[in-house]
């Protein structure tokens, strides 16, 4: 057992979902040529001015209000001023003085119990350009120069790698609920530093803390931590001393590595960007924004289990997606049972999807079908392989189960005569099997079974086909 | 005299837009002008001869009915003109042309005017005598061995050597109002956000104002309303639509209630100016306006919150010039840290090295308190000055420098000296209000002293009223200087 406690803060950099730049007009996207999404204002020309994007304001709002922070009246940008080639005006526009969040709070399940992690605050702020370092030169991209981003920085309140990664995951999967931001930590629409420290088990002070960077995915977040608390521990094992550093996680290697100590840290010289006035935040929109936010993924897994009554496995990963409790919930609203509805989505429509690699939100499918299918299964219309022949569908075609079960004439035949006829003409061009069964070889009977439902086109009840063979064998 | 040259500009196009005049003809004329006068005056960084001629030839081609048709003028060069070299008077900026057009740019050749060329300036509009040009410093068109004063020097002497009809100058202590005081012009520092600031290169952004400077204060009504108005490429461009200025020229101020401030006309001052300033004062009275003299308490503090504030938001606007863009690097750089630090050094005169450290460390942790910070608290406390005046009265006068133009190189030396220099313009500048410098009067050598008329925010009609009945009612603006009647003898005898 460890003698130290570890103490980590997070530093997250969420890509706002905005078709503009934050302070221009140019395209936000990713994967264009270099350069082809620049202007005399993201390319910091001389005299050219920025003008706030308030859409990027107002999804900032909505996530500083998810993460229940507290808005102040008037949120206003700030200059942050450094020396480097990715940085066109030598500064990057920020917030410093009054960031459009603060001391608000994250309710983060661990396995079975549920923890408050405090949000120190919430910032907008323009993402740098790209540097391409070549042998004998480096090149500068600044299409993503001015891309907003929010930066939600937390307490230090995580007590170990492993839930940092699920604080992690489930901040992402608030910001996702919100239609914040695509949170693609592969695009790097979602980055996290680290800043990392120990003390002894019950000391109240903070240890010397070092920040790690360049953790380009959740195992990363997971196993840059991890590696960072082993090498701390092992420093103050042998009795020496932690040197607060910036370090970098190198995944190829699985290790850490000093980047710069404090004593070369920046002074930023932060002042009120006097290019931008302040932005006033009435309490009307902020009642407004509030009121517009979903239910948020712990708050609704909570909920299928106790409205529902469904298993927590499944109520975890239906929420674990977005378009997941949409369809869900959509279903829902039509009265749909629910471990039905949960059956369907988790079963058939996301294995199709995985085996098709569509997005969930990208297939035909509304709620209102699921709802649809679950209630021919419900009342018996259809069976259960009628039902994947069209659920099958409607995935492709967008197509109602109604329709389709009505147009194909595929209600389930429930009248014992019509199934008779079937297993009286299957008993009579299966006679060897029919002797089989009666002999006791029982696989015989499926063979049989299996006969009749085709004979029926799959709609005779299997249930009684069963029953009827039975009878007249 | 009497040449079509010395006419209202409005008088000018009226008779370009009825096409009695020809601006190829007009256009002609400057560059004559120009290139007579101007190896003395050395307004001009670039002359775009071939540009503006093409131009003259399209405009006459197609017709124009511009407010402002067909009149030949030229531009500060920190203002971006697509295609056209805009310098800064820097090194670091020596062959940058830039890819787009200021919104003031814009609006006046929508306005008809063919852009002559661009003017000097001191290094990045930091400076009072044109003396901080990296290239080459301008002269005084009334005695080439003064300063035209600055930053703006070269807009102010192309207009009185009557190279230009009219030129577009940047504010940001004096930068307009000093220069028009020293050349005998006017010089319109309009309201903090009247006209869009977007393409003028930053100095100081809570500060810097475009405007124009003319030969009259009805020229500057003129010119004003093609430049003013909201423009949504800038965010402190104010939402108002501009009045009609010319409108406002009515000659009548009688009953107008007009401030001095004691601290304007105290230690410091040149008994000349004072005088003309004393005199400008029984002008008005006659005139009907009812004059008081009143206390602006902070006065004292303006220059120095004014060299912070200013020095500070340099020091971050002129970051970007870091070598890696714009043309200027050193090319023995050993590393990153040294190319910047090197091309800065040489590439940056010595008054913009002084202001970017001066203004890094007052933004600097464990400064920033007790500098910067503090100097928004005064510059709050001068503004609240100026409001008191105007709860009681509509129009602030004093002079607009404290002497008329020096002679070349006498404070070269002495950067505080020039530095004070500003103390009767800065304090307009903090507090984001109208001002503008008009002839009125002459010191003891001849050189022009200007007057300073300072209005509430956006009361730019209340300035141009009282500053035009004012000129109408004295010949100080009539006076032209020698060398521009040098080039109007020559131009009578060929
Ligand atoms: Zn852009």
């Amino acid at each position: 057992m460890s003698r130290y406690e570890t103490v980590i803060g997070l530093e997250v950099h969420v890509e706002l979902k905005t078709q503009t730049k934050l302070f221009c007009r140019c395209a936000t996207s990713f994967g264009a040529q270099p350069n082809a999404h620049t202007c005399p204002v993201c390319l910091g020309h001389p005299g050219a001015l920025p003008v706030t994007n308030e859409q990027a304001v107002l999804l900032a709002l909505r996530a500083a209000l998810a993460l229940q922070c507290t808005i102040p009246p008037v949120t206003s940008f700030d200059r942050k001023n450094y020396f480097y080639p990715d940085s066109p005006k030598a500064y990057q526009i920020s917030q410093f003085a009054h960031p459009i969040g603060r001391n608000g709070v994250v309710e983060v399940a661990f396995g079975r119990t549920t923890e408050r992690i405090r949000i120190h605050q919430v910032h907008l702020e323009e993402d740098a350009g790209k540097l391409i370092h070549e042998p004998y030169r480096s090149l500068v991209d600044l299409n993503r120069a001015g891309t907003p981003l929010i930066e939600i920085v937390t307490e230090p309140d995580l007590r170990s790698a492993e839930h940092a990664k699920m604080f992690l995951e489930q901040l992402r999967d608030i910001i996702l609920y919100c239609g914040v931001s695509d949170g693609k930590m592969e695009e790097g629409s979602l980055r996290c530093d680290a800043n990392v420290s120990l003390r002894p088990i019950g000391a109240t002070t903070l240890g010397t803390k070092t920040e790690i960077k360049n953790m380009n995915s959740f195992r990363a977040v997971q196993g840059g931590i991890a590696y960072e608390v082993a090498r701390q521990t092992a420093l103050l094992d042998r009795g020496e001393r932690v040197v607060q550093q910036t370090r970098r996680w190198d995944e190829a290697q699985s290790i850490t590595i000093a980047m710069r100590s404090k004593e070369q840290a920046q002074d930023y010289r932060y002042f009120a960007d006097p290019d931008l006035g302040g932005i006033a935040l009435s309490d009307q929109l902020i009642t407004q924004v509030r009121d517009a936010l979903p239910e948020l993924p712990l708050a609704k897994r909570q909920r299928y289990e106790q409205q529902y009554g469904l298993s927590e496995y499944d109520a975890a990963s239906l929420t674990a997606h977005v378009a997941l409790t949409k369809l869900f919930d959509e279903a829902m609203a039509h009265a749909a049972d629910a471990k039905t509805v949960a059956n369907v989505l988790l079963g058939d429509v996301c294995a199709y999807a995985n085996a098709h690699d569509a997005p969930l939100s990208t297939l035909p499918i509304t709620g209102a079908h699921i709802a649809q299918l679950a209630a021919l299964l419900a009342q018996g219309t259809i069976s259960q392989p009628i039902a994947k022949k069209v659920l099958k569908q409607t995935l492709q075609t967008g197509e109602a189960p109604n329709d389709i079960v009505a147009t194909q004439g595929l209600t389930q035949i429930q009248d014992s005569d019509a199934i008779d006829a079937l297993v009286t003409q299957v008993i009579t061009a299966h006679p060897q099997s029919v002797a089989d069964v009666r002999s006791g070889k029982t696989q015989a009977l499926g063979f049989l079974v299996g006969q009749v439902m085709r004979a029926s086109q799959g709609k005779a009840n299997p249930a009684l086909v069963n029953e009827l063979l039975k009878k007249r064998l | 005299m009497g040449h079509i040259w010395d006419a209202p500009l409005a008088h000018i196009a009226r008779s370009v837009r009825q096409k009695e005049l020809s601006v190829t003809e007009l256009v002609a004329h400057a560059l004559a002008r120009i290139d007579t006068v101007d190896r003395r005056v050395r307004a001009f960084l670039t002359v775009d001869g071939d540009g503006a001629l093409a131009r003259a030839r399209l405009l006459d081609a197609q017709g124009t009915d511009g407010v402002l048709a067909g009149l030949p003028m030229a531009i500060k060069d920190n203002i971006s003109t697509r295609g056209i070299k805009t310098t800064c008077a820097s090194k670091m900026l020596e062959h940058f042309v830039p890819a787009y057009d200021a919104t003031v740019v814009a609006r006046l050749a929508d306005a008809g005017t063919v852009l002559l060329g661009k003017l000097n300036m001191d290094e990045f509009a930091m400076g009072g005598s044109n003396e901080n040009s990296a290239f080459f410093p301008t002269h005084n068109p009334w005695d080439v061995t003064c300063v035209p004063g600055g930053s703006s020097g070269g807009s102010a002497a192309a207009v009185a050597a009557g190279e230009v009809l009219f030129a577009l100058g940047s504010d940001t202590g004096g930068s307009i109002r000093q220069p028009a005081a020293y050349c005998g012009v006017v010089g319109l520092k309009p309201t903090y956000g009247l006209i869009s600031r977007y393409g003028l290169v930053s100095f100081a952004s809570s500060l810097d104002v475009i405007g124009p400077l003319t030969r009259t204060v009805e020229d500057a009504a003129l010119v004003l309303g093609v430049l003013a108005g909201h423009d949504a490429r800038d965010a402190t461009s104010a939402s108002i639509t501009p009045p009609s200025y010319v409108e406002a020229l009515t000659g009548d101020i009688r009953g107008v209630r007009i401030a001095l401030p004691r601290e304007y006309v105290a230690e410091g001052i040149d008994p000349d100016v004072r005088d003309a300033v004393f005199a400008a004062r029984a002008v008005f009275e006659r005139l009907g306006a009812h004059i008081d003299e009143v206390s602006m308490p902070h006065n004292e503090y303006a220059v120095a919150t004014y060299y912070i504030v200013a020095s500070s938001e340099a020091s971050s606007n002129l970051a970007r010039y870091d070598g890696v863009r714009y043309g200027m690097r050193v090319d023995d750089a050993q590393g990153l840290q040294d190319m910047y630090t090197r091309t800065r050094s040489v590439a940056f005169g010595e008054e913009v090295q002084r202001r970017i450290m001066l203004g890094t460390y007052a933004l600097s942790s464990g400064f920033e308190r007790a500098f910067y910070g503090q100097a928004q608290k005064v510059r709050t406390l001068i503004a609240q000055d100026f409001r008191a005046v105007f709860d009681q009265y509509d129009i602030i006068i004093g002079p607009t420098a404290p002497t008329a133009a020096f002679a070349m190189g006498a404070h070269t030396s002495d950067p505080l000296t020039m530095y004070l220099n500003d103390t009767y313009s800065i304090p307009m500048s903090l507090a984001g209000v109208p001002a503008l410098s008009l002839p009125c009067g002459a010191d003891a050598r001849g050189m022009p002293v200007g007057l300073q008329v300072i209005g509430k925010p956006f009361a730019e009609v209340d300035v141009l009223r009282v500053a035009h009945a004012f000129e109408q009612a004295t010949t100080h603006h009539l006076r032209r200087p020698a060398l521009r009647d040098a080039y109007a003898a020559k131009e009578a005898d060929a």
